[in-house]
């Protein structure tokens, strides 16, 4: 890992917590998945768990996050409840959207978590916007906007970098690079595979991030949020990444090779950074047992809660198409 | 507000727009202004012509080329607590920004289970009748009437265009405020007694009691003239001004018809697949036995609207052709 960051153990075992919650949650997604206990898209986020993990270290209560539909690392790493996550795959009422998004649109008020977007590109305007409200509003507070590598190539995120560098807007863009869209890879999307690049013709700060090490992720994200909060405006970070499974819940991956995946699997953050903290003497085996458990608990918990959930009535569907008060 | 003025004021709808705007963001510092040419230029319809000398460049906010991007930051800022306005050139070019209003504008509050909402008003000028061409002359404002989670106005008088802005911006919903090129150099006395107009609701501008025409934008200037028109002929028109395509006022629209038994739709859309289309569908629904005749349509031709003066006025709805089909409506009693 980084020695950028002076990393102890209680922050070290917390890096690896977060990444393994996100991990063994979603093996559980997948296994309800398969039980048909939860439908529709299913995103799994594994393998570029130390993106979302080191970029929530950065953040404070009052930041905002935007994500995507591959949004279960972004959701558990800014702390929703995972109950509610689950709750809202099984799609009851108690789910984090009240079962209306399910897993690609997790939305949290109290955590400024502004949804999972499913339009590749679409959430990044909204993050400029959520910024100049901030501004005004909310002094200091910083906007973390998640996205594909697909995204750079939709024109809303041009227009989007454009604009955030010349009214110096406090956002961080995030860019999950993890060389597909679906099946489209990198060098047969984009002219410019150098991603960051792309933020640089904006002038906008621009870094290369192993968005397979959280740590690394973590000092770029706090050199980013700082130059944010001072009023400086917005940077980029391209973090390299690799999905493990299928973009989806199945597809044939015949994009790729299982060479490629095996080669990025010795990279795999969840195990590097249980190594890492071993090999410093920073997680004994007995606090790696609770660790686990207390995570597995978690877990069977979250997934009792969505089973115990209930069903919007019907006679509520209409709800909230037109608000009637904006809620405070 | 203004200070009051006994007297009635005569504005034009421009000019009513503009007030509309100056009251809203002296009322309230969250709202600002932004969009393509507000601010230096003075808006391109020269509606927002003075503000920014007056508000600053942070409330008349001039942005690029880049409506996806400014519409979405709209949506943004008012899901994080502000009270913007966008303005968008005419409503052609909204189709570039279809996606933020569509996929997020509409789509945040009822995904998220009520815990966000999107209070934003998009204004854009519509419409034809200034031989400005297809791209530039559209009426979409019955295709964003199709999308739940909008409310979609049309101000057809300069009372309206004074007033649907500051209640728009009290919804806590997106509201759409299409402006009709046209009507920007009409005038009209403002009554001054009248601060705010309700945008729930249609508005009978006329009444009568042979034939309800119902209408919106500068097709209501062209309903009413027909009405004089026809008056002088014994037939009586009642006009109502729809004013809100979304949600529709059935009570005012069935109420008239009802009463009338006879009824002209007039919509400068295409016909096919129009507001038009939408209320003669519920007309049939609901009023089918409450009928003395076929309900009559008249809409813009299915063309993409031309440049040239001749071929433009024969694309749109005119005001003789509400005339003839009135009298063979009401003739036919
Ligand atoms: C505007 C738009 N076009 C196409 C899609 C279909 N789609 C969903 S995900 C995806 C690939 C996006 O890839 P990337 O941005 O790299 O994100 P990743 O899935 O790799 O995390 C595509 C094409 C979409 N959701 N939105
Ligand atoms: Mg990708």
């Amino acid at each position: 890992m980084s020695e950028r960051l002076h990393i102890d153990r209680q922050h070290g075992q917390q890096l690896f917590r977060d990444m393994l919650r996100i991990r063994r949650f979603e093996a559980k997604c997948a296994e309800l998945y398969q039980a048909q206990k939860i439908r529709g898209f299913l995103h799994l986020y594994d393998g570029e768990e130390a993106v979302a993990v080191g970029v929530m270290q950065a953040l404070e209560a009052h930041d905002a996050v935007v994500a995507t539909y591959r949004d279960h690392g972004h959701a558990i790493a800014r702390g929703l409840a995972m109950g509610s996550l689950m709750a809202e795959m099984y799609g009851k009422v108690e789910g984090c959207s009240r079962g209306r998004g399910g897993s690609m649109h997790f939305f949290d008020r109290a955590r400024r978590f502004y949804g999972g977007n499913a339009i590749v590109g679409g959430g990044l305007p909204l993050s400029i916007g959520i910024a100049l409200a901030d501004k005004e509003l909310r002094p200091g507070a910083v906007t973390a906007c998640f996205f594909g590598e697909g995204a750079a190539g939709e024109g809303e995120f041009h227009e989007s970098m454009n604009l955030a560098e010349l009214w110096e807007l406090p956002v961080i863009f995030v860019c999950e690079n993890n060389l597909y869209a679906m099946g489209m890879p990198l060098e047969l999307a984009e002219a410019e595979t150098d991603i960051f690049r792309k933020a640089q013709a904006y002038r906008m700060p621009s870094e290369k991030v192993d968005g397979m090490n959280p740590v690394a992720v973590e000092a770029a994200s706090l050199r980013a949020v700082e130059r944010a909060r001072s009023g400086k405006g917005p940077s980029f970070l391209e973090c390299r990444t690799y999905r493990f499974r299928a973009h989806s819940m199945f597809d044939a991956q015949l994009y790729r090779t299982k060479e490629e995946i095996a080669l990025w699997k010795e990279r795999d953050p969840v195990p590097r950074m249980q190594a890492w903290l071993e090999e410093n003497h920073m997680l004994s085996a007995e606090e790696l047992k609770r660790i686990e458990d207390q995570v597995d608990v978690e877990i069977d918990a979250a997934v009792a809660f969505a089973e115990a959930g209930q069903w919007e009535k019907v006679e509520d569907l209409e709800r909230f198409v037109l608000m009637d008060e904006v809620p405070e | 507000m203004n200070s009051p003025v006994a007297k009635p004021v005569r504005m034009s709808y421009r000019e009513a727009c503009r007030q509309a705007i100056r009251d809203a963001l002296t009322n309230d510092p969250r709202t600002f202004l932004m969009g393509e040419d507000v601010g230096l230029y003075g808006g391109c319809y020269a509606v927002t012509k003075g503000l920014l000398d007056e508000f600053g460049p942070s409330r008349i906010r001039d942005t690029p080329l880049a409506e996806s991007a400014f519409v979405g930051a709209g949506i943004g800022a008012a899901v994080a607590g502000m009270r913007p306005i966008v303005e968008i050139m005419t409503c052609n070019f909204s189709l570039l920004a279809l996606d933020q209003i569509l996929n997020n504008a509409t789509s945040i509050a009822h995904m998220s289970g009520g815990q966000f909402a999107v209070p934003l008003v998009i204004r854009m000028a519509t419409g034809a009748g200034r031989q400005l061409a297809a791209q530039h002359s559209h009426s979409l404002e019955g295709w964003y009437a199709h999308i739940p989670g909008l409310k979609v106005l049309a101000p057809g008088t300069v009372e309206d265009a004074r007033h649907m802005l500051g209640s728009a911006l009290a919804d806590p919903n997106p509201v759409l405020i299409f402006e009709h090129i046209v009507l920007y150099n009409a005038e009209d006395e403002l009554d001054p007694a009248v601060a705010s107009v309700d945008i729930g609701s249609a508005k009978i501008r006329r009444p009568g009691r042979d034939v309800s025409v119902l209408t919106y934008g500068n097709s209501l200037p062209k309903a009413l003239a027909a009405a004089e028109t026809l008056a002088k002929e014994g037939i009586e028109a009642e006009v109502v001004d729809l004013r809100v395509l979304r949600p529709l006022d059935n009570a005012t629209i069935f109420e008239s018809v009802t009463r009338t038994r006879r009824c002209i739709i007039v919509d400068e859309g295409w016909k096919s697949g129009s507001i038009s289309a939408e209320i003669a569908a519920r007309l049939s629904e609901d009023l089918f036995f409450e009928l003395d005749g076929p309900i009559r349509r008249i809409c813009s031709r299915e063309v993409p609207i031309p440049y040239s003066r001749h071929m433009e006025e024969a694309a749109l709805p005119q005001t003789s052709a509400i005339i003839e089909t009135a009298r063979i409506l009401v003739g036919s009693r």
